[in-house]
């Protein structure tokens, strides 16, 4: 663990590895949005970056946005354009709610709550 | 037991959706030890970058002052059944990453916000900000360290100004099952707001 708050520099500018945007093509990508690979294998363009490459590496199977970007240490925001390009190219599927939805269903709370006191 | 090994850094296939809690509070309040306490994989960090007008910083006449400012923020996992997992992200309460909130409290379950007693005036931001929000459902949780001021609950609510039912619990965050009991009680909270805010259709919450 380092410390809170501390700086970590990148080699690259997180603008070069999203070609300049600032904003994702979907924003239905949220930090918590579940990714995994389309299908094994799809080969990626050849102008595909290292971090495109190692980000469908990294959802090889199930993981949140926040983790894989964790995991590669990219900052979210990057992440999260990367992320969602891969979708649309259609290697990467987006599992899990769209987060239009304001707030989670009645449903969905109880069943927090039932996992929950399952825990407890 | 929260152990994190390569082997479960991945959910299980079968999970289809993933709800979030944000854990709110002051730095050094005890977010991460909570998020830790509970958490089924050892706690991430993540950055987030953040462009922000830098009000209140050094005048730079004629230019567009903005400063960027990177935000790290920790966050842990519970998988809740086959089909659900939760996410638990760690956020500054301060105002100046409140930027920051618009798309972490998008979509979330609620925020616990997590209070030292020792330092009250910490939580005053944030607890302002979510009364004035008013969209997401939140508890307080008080996070005991040996020398804390122990106070009455009414003096407590009284102390931070909160609703009359906005929820206060006690707890040990390095204690899993006292941090799962703060995520009950927030929960249930939402779980009730949420069934007053069914019995009340007419109030439409304009999208900010």
């Amino acid at each position: 663990m380092t410390d809170p708050g501390d700086y970590k520099d990148h080699a690259v500018r997180p603008y070069v590895l999203t070609q300049g945007r600032a904003r994702p093509s979907r924003n239905t990508i949220g930090l918590d949005t579940l990714l995994v690979v389309t299908e094994a294998g799809k080969p990626l363009p050849v102008s595909a970056s290292r971090q495109e490459r190692e980000l469908v590496r990294m959802c090889r199977r199930l993981l949140s946005l926040a983790e894989a970007a964790a995991y590669l240490e990219l900052p979210l925001s990057v992440a999260s354009i990367l992320a969602s390009d891969l979708v649309d190219s259609g290697h990467l599927t987006a599992r899990s709610r769209i987060p239009e939805v304001a707030r989670p269903s009645q449903n969905m709370l109880k069943e927090v709550l039932d996992g929950l006191r399952r825990l407890r | 037991m929260a152990s994190a090994g390569s082997a479960d850094r991945y959910l299980p296939d079968t999970v289809q959706e993933s709800v979030k809690i944000l854990v709110v509070g002051d730095f050094g309040v005890g977010k991460t030890t909570m998020i830790g306490s509970v958490s089924e994989i050892e706690p991430l960090r993540t950055e987030e970058t953040m462009t922000q007008a830098s009000v209140g910083v050094d005048d730079l006449a004629g230019l567009e002052a903005k400063a960027t400012t990177t935000v790290a923020m920790d966050f842990g996992r519970i998988t809740l059944s086959p089909l659900t997992a939760l996410y638990l992200f760690g956020t500054p309460g301060q105002q100046r990453f409140w930027d920051l909130w618009a798309g972490l409290s998008e979509g979330a379950v609620g925020a616990l916000v997590l209070i030292d007693t020792r330092r009250l005036e910490g939580s005053f931001e944030v607890l302002d900000q979510l009364e004035l929000r008013g969209d997401l459902p939140f508890a307080v949780a008080v996070n005991l360290f040996p020398d804390s001021v122990r106070y009455g609950r009414k003096a407590l609510r009284e102390a931070l100004d909160l609703a009359p039912d906005t929820p206060i619990v006690e707890c040990d965050a390095r204690n899993r099952a006292s941090s799962l009991d703060c995520l009950i009680t927030l929960v249930e909270h939402a779980v009730q707001k949420e069934q007053a805010g069914q019995k009340a259709p007419a109030v439409q919450k304009e999208k900010a």
